[in-house]
């Protein structure tokens, strides 16, 4: 899904009952959303009834309040949501007058766009006029995101005259 | 037996000659030309005298014989093309091997410029006179590329390809990531070793690694796409503290050349690469991984330089012709 879509990531409580998860997900397909992934936890010393489900999704834009209504009336509990919705991770060095750029510039670029950001910011500080060298770990929603806010990287890199150096990624 | 004549007396030349006067391969070499003398003999040069000379400086033969005189009148099957690489022009290599193709002889070379420059012409002169044109030499040194994707992968779709094609860059980076050296450092040792010319600005900025791309994408998709088609990035850059960063996420940084035509990329940059990936080789070493439907991936490694090696590379695709082509008498 492309586009007018959203990834979002919940953590769901339910009753530990037959066909309880099942009826659980039926509305996600209701309101046109595409589960990505369920991780099922038993909590190993639990006794209590309640089973606790986190999952990932993707939903069209503005259904998320019609699925928060939808999963109440199933007698699900919301226990947290949209934590956690950065799923790609890319590591990149950046070479060059990074100070003397505008570094904030430089990530506020990635940042501001809403579907990726800077995650992790690691930097060797020569001497002052040396060029600086960093390691810039990116988080993305989607694999188009990530590839999008690399583009971002990439145009930012040219016109600063910073050597960018990306990841290696397989061919398939 | 098979005749040959051998242009171009370099580190390359000197090497076929050494194997062929140390291994009985059935070839015969019948005329030799350097940049300033020539010889012919249809009945067999003798080789170590013409080594004893080039190594006591003194030219392969008579300067009266040139080196187009050799390729138009000795008495040969396969004419061995060695001399040096000119990335602008190709020349005098692509005039000599349009006059060996045009009487009808096979060619093999070690030279880049003609293969990348001027690849369909020169196949096309090839198939119009019944000969080979064989250029295994030009691409990773001993490490048998063509021949793989020729016969070995002749039923497969080739996707993708990437590979460490530059040997001098490999050595400044393995050891910029080993020692802590800084690329001035590492360069100056790679010079020290010689593994780095005087003005290291063709290996370093990738252009040798480039050319090498534009050679592989040629024969393997047939599309045409030159030098300034590849997106270019050197080593020249990096600094030793780009290798720390990338060393504390147990990666290092490589010179990757790249090509994916269903994405549009034709490439060669530094990339960083998980230390464990297959194409992280040391030293001068080559490596190139191939993404193919049916074997799925497969890596090369090898030697990419260096006389013997590179002439392992020349003799393969002569035997290779007199086994397939020249006619037995």
């Amino acid at each position: 899904m492309k586009g007018g879509s959203v990834q979002v990531s919940m953590k769901l409580e339910m009753k530990d009952s037959p066909g309880q998860l099942v009826a659980a997900l039926k509305p996600i397909s209701d309101v046109g959303g595409n589960i990505i992934a369920v991780i099922h936890q038993r909590e190993p010393d639990s006794d209590s009834d309640t089973l606790d489900v986190q999952i990932v999704l993707e939903l069209p834009e503005g259904r998320l309040e019609k699925l928060k209504v939808l999963l109440q009336e199933q007698g699900v509990r919301i226990q947290r949501i949209g934590e956690e919705r950065l799923l790609y991770t890319r590591t990149v060095i950046m070479i060059g007058h990074l100070m003397h750029t505008d570094l904030s510039d430089t990530v506020g670029q990635i940042d501001s766009t809403g579907f990726a950001e800077v995650s992790e910011l690691s930097m060797s500080m020569p001497a002052v006029n040396d060029r600086s060298s960093s390691r810039i770990t990116i988080k993305a929603v989607s694999k188009e995101d990530m590839a999008a806010a690399l583009a971002i990287l990439r145009r930012v890199a040219l016109q600063k005259s910073l050597l960018l150096v990306e990841p290696l990624e397989d061919i398939a | 037996m098979m005749r040959v004549a051998l242009i171009g007396m370099g580190s390359v030349g000197r090497g076929v000659l050494e194997t062929l006067v140390k291994k009985d391969l059935g070839i015969v070499v019948t005329g030799i030309a350097d940049s300033r003398s020539g010889c012919m003999d249809s009945t067999g040069i003798d080789l170590p005298s013409v080594l004893s000379a080039k190594k006591n400086g003194r030219p392969c033969g008579s300067p009266d014989i040139s080196a187009t005189d050799v390729i138009k009148n000795a008495d040969y099957d396969a004419l061995i093309e060695v001399t040096p690489t000119n990335a602008c022009s190709g020349e005098p290599a692509i005039g000599y091997i349009k006059t060996a193709l045009g009487r009808q002889k096979h060619v093999v070379t070690s030279n880049k410029g003609p293969i990348a420059l001027a690849y369909k012409e020169l196949r096309g002169l090839a198939q119009k006179n019944h000969v080979a044109l064989r250029y295994e030499a030009t691409v990773a040194g001993a490490i048998p590329i063509m021949h793989t994707l020729e016969h070995g992968l002749s039923g497969n779709e080739i996707f993708g390809l990437y590979g460490v094609l530059n040997g001098t860059c490999n050595y400044i980076l393995t050891r910029m990531a080993a020692e802590g050296l800084t690329y001035d450092q590492a360069l100056m040792e790679a010079r020290e070793m010689g593994y780095a010319e005087a003005d290291p600005t063709y290996d370093v900025q990738g252009i040798d690694a480039a050319i090498k791309l534009v050679i592989l994408a040629n024969t393997i998709w047939d599309n045409g796409v030159t030098l300034d088609n590849v997106e270019r990035t050197g080593i020249d850059l990096l600094t030793a503290d780009a290798l720390r960063l990338a060393e504390e996420e147990g990666c290092t940084i490589r010179l990757i050349a790249e090509a994916i035509p269903r994405k549009n990329i034709l490439r060669v940059t530094p990339r960083i690469i998980e230390k464990n990936h297959p194409l992280v080789v040391e030293g001068t070493l080559n490596a190139l991984t191939l993404e193919t439907d049916l074997a799925k991936e497969i890596t090369l490694i090898g030697k990419g330089a260096g006389s013997i090696e590179t002439a392992s590379a020349i003799i393969g695709d002569l035997l290779f012709i007199r086994d397939h082509h020249v006619q037995r008498t």
